[in-house]
């Protein structure tokens, strides 16, 4: 690009600065576009990508609406409207692995922030600040782990002749006999509860921790002054000053709460246990990939989709009334 | 607050970080405790684990477990695919995003917002696991090893965490860069890019770990080919071989490893591929350690 161009594509940026709030004031137009064509060259292109690999498969929602079968070219395939959704909602197992999905993700979610929030609060109770930095990076350790190792770990922890779980349970005489902990459905739930706990509590002090030392000292100040105890400086200065992190992280995981995951129970899960770990994902890949009932399992994925999508919008609708923070 | 900590009583205190204090090793030793059993096993002679009985330190010494897993070629094969992955993943991805960052930073550009949505929404809407199987393979991607690298390039959680620093920067920099007659990629290149550092090391360390990590896709879209075989995708083969042949030392041991039948089991060899896969990231962690504790904070202010 030649000096003059570049004179002039700074000269008229920094008027069109001086004139126009950027934030309203900029309109697209070709004229700014061409001026600016640095910047698309480096951000268009990605955008594209975007669209190709996020957005262009929402054309395949349409599998949802037909009898789908790969045989059969798009234009000869057989639509049946709202079928597949009908089918689903009065499908037994579809209403199970709703039922399983909602559960563990309310369990991962109410028992995640609750440990989260508990050991951020007694970390930064912590004066020495070697032993506290030791503990929190060996408390996020397992998060970097993938969930095929922690799977195996659980496992083996779980296990029956050797584990770890039911050696402890027993010398503490609270259990005669070794459980088996993955044989049967009614544990299936708490374990990966438990699991997640051990997986991700360390990595999600991490947010807390730093909300925690945000908190205005003066505040601590003020309320020793009133003669507020540890547990009462915790509860009425710590827990408000980390309100606003609290609601934005909830509003982000409540668009999650039919992603109870996948992996942990397609991993763990069992013939005996099917009917406490099947979630929405594996109903998705085993109707889908496995039998070829592509329409079904599209259907169910499009339901889960909106239901997130609606799920954050109230969320962020409520946080907004209350005047709290937003991510919307 | 320390002070004010320290004045509240005396006893109080005492009991309370003595409490503390044990309840933080009890989480310690949570945590640690299956990764030193997983070590001992894999260190351990296979059918003397079978016995029982070994929690922190190996009974009877051996590396056949490590010599079964090496033995094979498809260890060295799927751990070739997993560095490649890997490393090309976070390359690419952190340039890109960072790339993308820089130009959503500008107040002036015209398309940010509209771009900054498209990304945002991508956060809770997904077309759906069906959807991206039929473009998956309508691009030609099945059984590609591009399968691993394309569909994963840049993620809005990235995007926003490297955004937000870039506009913590002063922008000076930028101006005074453009008097001088700098165009905006030599600008992006030469000075934003090597300023973000810290951030970039975080997202680096999020991009590397999930694509170490990853093992579904290997499954979804290709796991015909053993030739894309991740060592992820081989511990979750051999999981699911342990965990419904439980204790059975033929099982595995009989189809790979005839010679030395008798000598490892399923889950000896499991802890010797789970320490194998687990070892690279516990030692990136560590040095990473400062950056994504300061870069996770960053993507959590609101704009």
């Amino acid at each position: 690009m030649s000096d003059a161009v570049l004179d002039k594509q700074v000269k008229t940026q920094k008027t069109r600065k001086r004139k126009v709030d950027p934030e309203i004031g900029v309109s697209l137009s070709w004229k700014t576009l061409k001026m600016q064509k640095q910047l698309v060259f480096m951000s268009v292109p990605i955008a594209i990508y975007l669209i190709i690999f996020n957005y262009a498969p929402i054309w395949g929602w349409l599998m949802a609406f037909q009898n789908y079968r790969p045989a059969l070219s798009f234009g000869k395939q057989e639509w049946v409207g709202l079928q597949q959704f009908k089918f689903l909602f009065s499908d037994e197992t579809f209403m199970m692995v709703l039922r399983n999905t909602i559960a563990m993700s309310f369990i991962n979610l109410v028992l995640g922030t609750v440990t989260a929030i508990g050991l951020a609060l007694l970390l930064n109770e912590i004066r020495a600040k070697f032993f506290k930095r030791i503990v929190q990076s060996i408390s996020y350790l397992p998060h970097f782990l993938s969930w095929v190792i922690a799977a195996g770990i659980v496992a083996t922890s779980l296990s029956i002749d050797d584990g770890i779980v039911n050696i402890v349970l027993m010398k503490l005489h609270l259990i005669k006999e070794p459980i088996m902990w993955l044989s049967e459905g009614k544990y299936f739930w708490g374990i990966i509860g438990a699991s997640n706990v051990w997986k991700e509590v360390g990595w999600g002090t991490i947010i807390y921790l730093a909300a925690i030392t945000s908190i205005d000292p003066s505040l601590y100040e003020a309320a020793s002054i009133d003669g507020a105890k540890r547990f009462q400086k915790m509860r009425y200065v710590t827990l408000p000053g980390i309100k606003s992190t609290f609601v934005i992280l909830l509003i982000m995981n409540i668009g999650h709460i039919l992603d109870a995951g996948f992996e942990l129970q397609y991993l763990l899960g069992n013939g005996l246990t099917v009917d406490w770990s099947q979630t929405i994902d594996i109903f998705v890949v085993k109707y889908g990939i496995s039998m070829g009932n592509y329409s079904l399992a599209t259907a169910a994925g499009i339901f889960k989709t909106i239901v997130s999508v609606i799920l954050v919008f109230i969320a962020n609708y409520i946080a907004k009334r209350l005047g709290e923070e937003r991510l919307v | 607050m320390k002070a004010v900590t320290k004045s509240s009583g005396r006893i109080e205190p005492i009991v309370f970080h003595t409490i503390n204090t044990i309840f933080m090793l009890f989480v310690v030793a949570i945590t640690l405790y299956p990764f030193l059993h997983t070590l001992a096993v894999s260190f351990n002679d296979g059918s003397d684990t079978l016995a029982g009985g070994i929690y922190f330190w190996p009974r009877a010494w051996t590396m056949e477990n490590y010599r079964a897993v090496f033995i094979t070629g498809t260890i060295y094969h799927a751990a070739f695919i997993s560095v490649s992955r890997t490393v090309l993943s976070t390359v690419f991805g952190v340039f890109l995003t960072t790339m993308l960052a820089y130009t959503l930073a500008q107040p002036q550009y015209i398309l940010r917002k509209k771009i900054g949505m498209l990304f945002i929404l991508t956060m809770y809407f997904n077309a759906g696991l069906i959807p991206n199987y039929f473009l998956i393979k309508q691009l030609g991607l099945l059984h590609s090893f591009m399968v691993y690298i394309l569909p994963s390039l840049v993620s809005a959680f990235n995007l926003i965490i490297i955004r937000t620093y870039i506009r913590s920067l002063p922008a000076g920099l930028i101006e005074s860069a453009k008097i001088d007659g700098a165009g905006e990629f030599r600008i992006f290149w030469k000075i934003i890019f090597p300023l973000c550092t810290p951030v970039l090391a975080t997202v680096a360390l999020f991009i590397a770990v999930g694509a170490w990590n990853s093992w579904f896709d290997t499954f979804l879209y290709a796991s015909s080919d053993i030739n894309l075989s991740t060592l992820q995708y081989e511990m979750m083969k051999l999981l699911g071989s342990t965990m419904s042949t439980n204790n059975d030392p033929s099982a595995l041991a009989g189809n790979q490893h005839n010679q030395m039948q008798a000598l490892v089991t399923p889950a000896s060899i499991r802890a010797a591929i789970t320490i194998v896969t687990a070892v690279p990231i516990l030692f990136v962690y560590p040095f990473l350690q400062k950056y994504f504790v300061v870069g996770l904070n960053l993507g959590s202010v609101k704009e």
